[in-house]
Parts: structure tokens; sequence; C-alpha cells
């Protein structure tokens, strides 16, 4: 279909701007001023929805069908939400109105906080990181500030991290100054702790974990590795990617985690918006408490106020108190459930062994145990047989009208396939979708070329990644 | 209430495919003394009407600027958000898709984000812009990072006319980085192209604004000129609504131009989410964080977008990635752009030109002493002699917030209010706004 730009024509507009009927005249110094104007779009606006709608049908999102993306958490979205969101008394409020004439929004970060230290088992709440990956280095930022207070920051340089973890782990160490210290995976799928015992000692900052883990299995010795960090002087970082598998199950504080962000846009059903917004708002133990970002929320009296006095604070990580827009869809997707937070990933939980018991005949399973909330399938069996990658499956599922699992992660299962079905999943769904990954086996066997050569229906065929790096045409480029 | 499908009878089923008799069996492996073994303490369930009668009561508690004759601005403003935007935000195909790692599924938003780049790209006359960041603040801190990649070098120089956040920010995490921060103080609300010279020398970027945190119109040619003498890369921290009539970063030798997209097409949201925009010219392509969408084929040869340059991310070189970000904004950045479309390059300036003409039109009016005799845009800050804070409170009794006291970010000028002029304002308004101040014995021109 054409650019918004190739749909352009001179002359044209959708805007209307008011005329406030002043007297013409430009205050600013002419050579400040703008010669050569943007080449915007120029569209009435009729044209410019059906662009824009005729793009959303090219999209594939979890209202247009299953999305068993692996590690995201593709749960429904509830329609509730928006709504709330658009409420002009959150969605027109200026971050900088007063305290006092702000108290709806302070509350509902205050209860927010209140509610996710709670689910985590731990003491403090900062909302303010802006994704999980900024949860992340703020995390880390803390930790530093922490070891740098007891002057042991020059002597704790490296961050422990198993080789099944997310990029975001690595790339965070290396931002907030860290150095990575890898440790391997045993048989079971767990942290091998005779291996970890050898990597923890006087020089370790911390341990950055998943858990359950990224290949869906919950962390068997995790009482062990917590005392291995802690007898060591050394704190933990818990990556919340999965807290879907555990809410009201099982809580990092008490499994010996000091400091972890959510993603609020996983657990919490924020919708994803094809790649953002997000929150990756961050839980610490007590003694991690005076290094929040400012401001704070804080309840004072009968009122909630903005903390800006802090001392020891690490300083600002983002904007303002954070996505507020993300906070009122994740306050009411909680209130909405209660204490049943529990039943909901139980349920995910549940739909992910469903799944994993209707294909695991099929599909190689690495690590045969239950699963949690998600479970990695390897295609090596398809490749060596037939051919056919774990690629050439996710491209042959988008065929039968599914998004395809998160492939080739984590990087210890070859030909990794991982799923995530979460707990809004109907089992007809559940078993439609196993009953393609199912056909797709005896196609890779009589016909390998039509995964080869997949996807069949979509708006494009399959296309070329390498060529798009090489060339690097990154912006429309106009013709004149 | 819930979110969910299973009946009993499925659950009956699906317990028996796994081979169990209940859902407790899937937890067996988690140790006893990890298990939480009560319910949470998070209040009851609500239905959907109860809830949205709370979230509504909530909302009641805030002031918005709907609620007020607000003149609030100091980085994010009451721009004037059309309804094709929330239209096209709550399409449930883009609001509920994850990032874009399958093309074949996804090419509406990969698309978008390429039309999204391209309007960054002509707004600040740059070659290259990211999918987004998440804010006007933490780009500023990108752009550091990047700069360290490109250069080599640890310094950062920011002038103090900077967005405050965003200085705070930067502090935040440049140790981390391996980067020092240098401020350079304004003199009169502007930056001295001389001073910036001289700190720019040996380091990394410069980073300023324009029009800066004052609302002051910075010489930014000069200061580009200031920070690139240094050999450091000259950063513009813009705002995508003064770019209709101001000129565009890369226009003026700039190597990155950021800022803040709230103001262009999202809503103020007490503070987010909005997005950021980080472009660069094309030396620094591969030194940029976050999703960039190029344009490829597919196997019949018909154009389509992947995401592109992946080998500066951090799920393929993990802790030598270019940056750890993921998410970013795009949404909002899709808000953005569905905005500045509608606004095409007439409505873009017109904006421009209404709010400046709104802000002289006040300047007169009022007629009070400006805080710094330079040309501004659509804010300024003047002096009240009396403690702003306490003009504020006194104004919004009668109904108007009159603006920002710029004392709680810069010494000396606790009487100083900064006013912002939106399109949305009116001359009817402005005379709403003397008539307060007035009425609170700040001495406006009769």
């Amino acid at each position: 279909m054409k650019l918004i730009y190739e749909r352009s024509q001179a002359g044209r507009r959708a805007s209307s701007v008011p005329d406030p009927g002043l007297e013409p005249g430009s205050a600013i110094p002419e050579h400040l001023q703008r010669s050569l104007p943007p080449r915007l779009p120029e569209l009435a606006e009729p044209e410019l929805v059906r662009h824009f709608t005729e793009l959303s049908t090219r999209n594939f999102g979890i209202d247009t069908g299953f999305y068993p993306l692996g590690s995201c958490t593709m749960k429904y979205n509830p329609r509730v939400n928006e709504r709330l969101v658009g409420l002009p008394g959150f969605r027109d409020l200026h971050p900088y109105q007063d305290d006092e004439d702000a108290q709806g929004a302070l509350e509902l970060m205050w209860r927010l906080q209140e509610i996710l230290a709670e689910v985590v088992g731990l003491q403090a709440v900062t909302l303010q990181p802006a994704a999980g990956s900024q949860g992340e280095l703020t995390g880390l930022t803390l930790i530093s500030a922490y070891f740098k207070d007891r002057g042991e920051h020059e002597q704790r340089r490296e961050i422990v991290i198993p080789d099944t973890a997310h990029g975001t782990n690595p790339a965070s160490v290396t931002m907030a100054g860290y150095t990575v210290r890898k440790v391997n995976v045993d048989e079971r799928g767990n942290i091998d702790v005779d291996d970890l015992r050898e990597k923890v000692g006087p020089q370790t900052a911390g341990l950055m974990l998943t858990n359950p883990s990224t290949l869906g299995l919950f962390e068997e010795r995790i009482e062990e590795v917590a005392a291995i960090f802690h007898d060591a002087g050394a704190l933990l970082y818990y990556d919340g990617a999965n807290l879907n598998a555990v809410c009201g199950i099982s809580r990092p504080g008490d499994m010996g985690f000091d400091v972890l962000h959510f993603n609020l846009h996983k657990t919490f059903s924020q919708p994803h918006g094809g790649g953002g917004p997000g929150a990756g708002s961050v839980a610490v133990r007590d003694i991690l408490e005076p290094y929040l970002p400012t401001p704070v929320v804080v309840r004072d009296g009968d009122g909630f106020r903005l903390d800006h006095d802090r001392p020891k604070s690490i300083g600002r990580v983002r904007g303002f108190g954070g996505p507020f827009g993300v906070f009122v869809r994740a306050y009411a997707f909680i209130r909405s459930w209660g204490p049943g937070l529990r039943d909901m990933s139980e349920i995910a939980v549940l739909n992910a062994n469903y799944m994993l018991a209707l294909l695991k005949d099929e599909y190689e399973l690495p690590y045969d145990r239950h699963c949690m909330h998600e479970f990695v399938l390897s295609a090596r069996g398809l490749k060596r047989e037939y051919g056919a990658t774990a690629l050439d499956v996710a491209k042959r599922l988008m065929d039968y009208g599914f998004h395809p699992p998160t492939v080739y992660f984590p990087l210890v299962v070859p030909e990794a396939l991982m799923i995530e079905p979460t707990e809004t999943e109907a089992k007809e769904t559940l078993d439609a979708f196993c009953q393609a990954m199912l056909a797709i086996v005896g196609e890779a066997a009589s016909d390998p070329d039509l995964l080869k050569s997949a996807p069949h229906t979509r708006p494009v065929a399959r296309l070329d990644e390498a060529g798009a790096a090489k060339r690097m045409v990154v912006r429309h480029r106009f013709d004149d | 209430m819930s979110f969910t499908s299973l009946t009993d009878a499925d659950r009956a089923a699906m317990l028996a495919a796994i081979g169990i008799d209940s859902i407790d069996e899937l937890f067996a492996e988690i140790p006893e003394a990890v298990r939480l073994g009560r319910p949470l303490d998070i209040g009851p369930a609500l239905s959907e009407a109860e809830l949205s009668a709370h979230m509504a009561e909530l909302a009641a508690r805030n002031v918005d600027v709907g609620r007020e004759l607000s003149f609030l601005g100091a980085g994010m403003y009451d721009h004037y958000v059309p309804a094709v935007v929330d239209m096209m935000m709550q399409r449930g195909e883009f609001l509920t898709a994850y990032t874009p790692y399958q093309p074949e599924m996804s090419q509406g938003v990969l698309q978008a984000i390429f039309e999204y780049q391209t309007a960054i790209c002509e707004l600040t006359g740059m070659d290259v812009s990211n999918a987004s960041g998440y804010d006007g603040t933490t780009v500023a801190a990108d752009a550091c990072y990047v700069a360290k990649l490109a250069t080599g070098r640890t310094k950062v120089v920011v002038a103090e006319t900077l967005n405050p956040q965003a200085r705070q920010v930067v502090r935040t995490f440049a140790p981390g980085f391996g980067m020092e921060v240098v401020e350079v103080p304004h003199t009169d609300g502007a930056t001295d192209a001389d001073q910036l010279a001289a700190a720019a020398d040996g380091a990394a970027l410069v980073i300023f604004q324009q029009p800066n945190f004052l609302g002051v119109l910075e010489d930014a040619p000069a200061l580009a000129a200031a920070a690139d003498a240094g050999g450091a890369l000259p950063v513009a921290y813009v705002d995508p609504m003064s770019l209709g009539v101001l000129d565009a970063p890369g226009h003026y030798g700039c190597a990155l131009a950021i800022g803040e997209g709230q103001p262009a097409g999202n809503y103020l949201s007490y503070g987010g989410p909005q997005y950021g925009f980080l472009a660069a010219r094309q030396d620094y392509a591969r030194q940029l964080p976050g999703r960039i969408v190029g344009e490829t084929v597919d196997l019949e040869n018909r154009r389509g977008f992947v995401l592109t340059l992946q080998t500066r991310e951090q799920h393929i070189r993990r802790e030598k990635a270019t940056s750890n970000i993921t998410s970013n904004q795009t949404l909002l950045a899709l808000g953005g752009l569905v905005y500045l479309s509608w606004l095409g390059p007439a409505g873009l300036r017109e904006v421009g030109e209404c709010s400046h003409a709104l802000a002289e039109h006040a300047k007169r009016r009022l007629g009070l002493p400006p805080a710094f005799d330079r040309p501004t845009l659509r804010e300024f800050v003047v002096r009240t002699r009396r403690p702003a804070r306490e003009v504020i409170a006194e104004c919004k009794r009668r109904g108007v917030h009159p603006g920002y006291a710029i004392g709680r970010d810069y010494g000396g000028l606790d009487d100083g209010l900064m006013m912002a002029f939106t399109e949305r304002r009116t001359p009817d308004e402005i005379e709403r706004l003397a008539e307060a101040l007035a009425a609170v014995g700040v001495e406006v021109a009769a």
C-alpha cells in the first residue's frame, strides 16, 4: 500500500486552527526562523482516516486473535480501562498541578504502590521507570547507590546472570557500569548452584534472575541461591517479566529478592501498543528505600503528596511521576481481580501445561517438567529430519491465523519455540493452536517447502531482513 | 471481574489431559517456605460498575485543565488533540499488538513507524530517527550514550537552560555510563556561546534547548557552532510544536535532535505516557538506541517494512548493545504521526504562529516586567514582585492557574512566573488572566 507521503497532495489539509483575531507579526529573530517547511503529509481527514484504518488491517493484535508470544504475556486488555484512562480528571491533568489539586491521581498512585508491594512481598515501590529495561537500569543504579553508601562500590563490580536471561539484563548491567558474570544452567533447567558458588564472592554486587525462568521453569533451589548471595553480602534482582505465573502464590520478596521491576504492560494488562508504552515500576526491600528515585508518592495524614526531599535518592529516572496512564489501567485491572489474582496465575499456568501436554510428543521438550505460565519447545527434530526450522514453523502458523510464539529464545535451547498462552484464552483456542502446531509437523514431513515459503496469507510474503540492514532505508525519500 | 473463559468442564478436561488431579500439583516445585499461603491483601474484587464509580470518584478529585483556566506549561503543553488521534490509537490492531518481531503480522505498525521516523526527520532536519524513546528526559540520557559510543569521550555538557528534569535524568545515569556532567549557567536567561565553547572542549556532546526551558529563544546556530568547535556533538532539545516557525536543528549543524513529543499529539495525562524523539545525522545511525524500522522487499519483491539494524540491540548484542531499551512508546508515537499528518505543514506553522501571537499579546496586555529581556516563542517569565507560589495559589482560588513558579528550578527567581500560551487560549482568556493577577495584587497594566 502507499505511504502516507505518497497519498499527499500539496494544498490539502485536515486541520483547522483557531484564529485569535490578533494583528499578525512575529517577534522571532529572522535568523532563527524556519525557511524550509517540513514535508509533513497533506491530506483531507477522510483520506487520513482511511490510511490509518488500512494500516490497522495489516496489523495483528490480541483483539485480532491468539498471540502466544512467550515472555510477553499477551493477555486481553480490558476495554473498560480505556474508558477510565480517558476520564478528563486523569487525561487532562497537568503534571505540575499542585498536589492538593491532584489528590485523586496521587491516591491512585499511592494505592498502586501499596498493592504492588503486597503482591511481591517487598516494602517500597517507585512507579517512575518507563519500561522493564528502564526498571532494570533503575534497580541496578539503586544497588550501586547502596554499595557506594557502604563503601563497597569499588570492590563489588560484578553482576551474575544465568545464560537463559533476557538480553536486556546484560545490556542494563553494562549501562549501569557493571561487568557481567555468566552462570550456567543445569540439566533440569535451574541455575547450576555449584557453578554459582564458584562465581559469587566479595567482587559480586548481585544477581539478576527471572523466576520462573525464561524456560518457564521455577527455580527449585531459590532459597539456596538467595543464601549464597546474601552470605556474600550481595543483593538479588528479580526480573518481573514472568510475574504472571506466581501472583498470590509465591512472592519474590519471600524468595529472597531485594529489588525487582514489574512489567505493568505484561502482568497487569496495559495494552502494548505495537511496542509501548509500558511501565517498569520497581519494588525494593527496606534497605534500598532511601535511594529510590524522586519524587515518591507518600501519604500525609488524610492526603497524599509528592516527596522530593530524599537526600540519598539516586535522582530522577524519567519525567514526572512516571507513565500515569499505565498506572490507571494497571490499578483498574488489579482492582477488577482483587485477591483473585491468584486464580489469574493459576489459570495461566493451567493453560500452559495443557498446551504442553498436547504438544510435547511431537516437538522436543528440553526439560521434561511441569511448566509455569510458559514453556519452551525445540523444533530441532524437524530441522534435522525435514530441514524445517523454528522460524519456518512460526511463519506457517500465520497461515492458520495465529501470531507465532517467540522463537530462538532462550539461547540455550536450539530452534526454540517459546509459548505463553496467558489466562485469557478459551480452551477451544488452545486446542485450535495445538492442532495447527501438530498439522505443521505433518506438513514438514510431506511438503517442507510449504513451511519454508510461508506465510502465504499475509499482506506480504516473507521479508528480506538482511537486505533491509544492508540498504538502510529508514525514512521516505522525497522525489524532489 | 475476571477476563477468563474456562468452565468447570474445561478445567476437568485439561487436568485430565495433563494427567493430574488438581491445579495445585502444577505448583509442587515451589518450595513450601516461599509460598504465600494466604490471600493477597489488596481489597475485594470490583465489578465493572463498581470499578467505574471508584475511578470516577478519584478522577473527580483532580483539577484538570478543563476545570480551571490554565497557563501551565514548563515542558508539557495543552495543545488541542484532534478526535482522529484518539480514534486511530484505539484501533485494537494497533492498541493490542506487541513489538513487531514478526513483520508479516505487523506491516501496519511497521509502516506507521517508518512514516513517523520520516516525520521526525522532516521536523528536525535529520537523516534517521528511532521508533521513539520513553520521554524527553530519557532521550537526553540516550544522547549521552550515543555520544560516548561515537566519540569515545566521557564529558557531558548541558546548558542550565535545559529542562531541569532532563538534566536530572542525565545526572542519574551518567555515572553508570562512565560519564561526568558539566553544567553551563545561563546569562540573563540564555546560554553564552563563548562559555559553552570553553566547556565543550574535549566533551562528547553539548545539549542545549530551543526555545529553552525559560521560554527564551537561544541563538541556537551559535550554540551548535560553539559545541562543534570543541569537537563535541551539538545536540538540540527541541519542541516539536515550534518547528513550523523555528529552524530545524539539522539546518544549523546539530548532530542529534531530541525532545519531548507530548505537545504533538499526546494528552497531558499527569506526566505520561508520551513519546520522546531522537533523530540524528546518518553518521550516528549505528550508535542509536532502540528500534528502527527499515524498508525492504518480500519474496515477491513487494515493498515491506522490518525492524532493522538489530545488531545494535540488546537481544542480539546483549552486554555490548547500544542500549538496553526494548519497549518504547510506539502507540504514543503513532498518535504523534496521526496528529502531525492532521496538521500538515500549514497547520503546524499556524499553531506555532497562533501560540506566539497570543503570548506576545499577553506580554503587552499584562505589561509585567520580563525576567529576561530576550525574544520568546509561546512561553515567558515575568516578575510578579511577590513570591510566585503565593500568586499562583491565590489566582487558583479564582479559577485561573497562571503558570509555573520558575523559582522551583532557578535561584533568585522566586517572584518569577512562567506562563505558557497554546492555540487553545484566547484573548478573552488572557483578559481573565489579567483580572485574576490584578485581583491578587500583581500590578498588571490597566
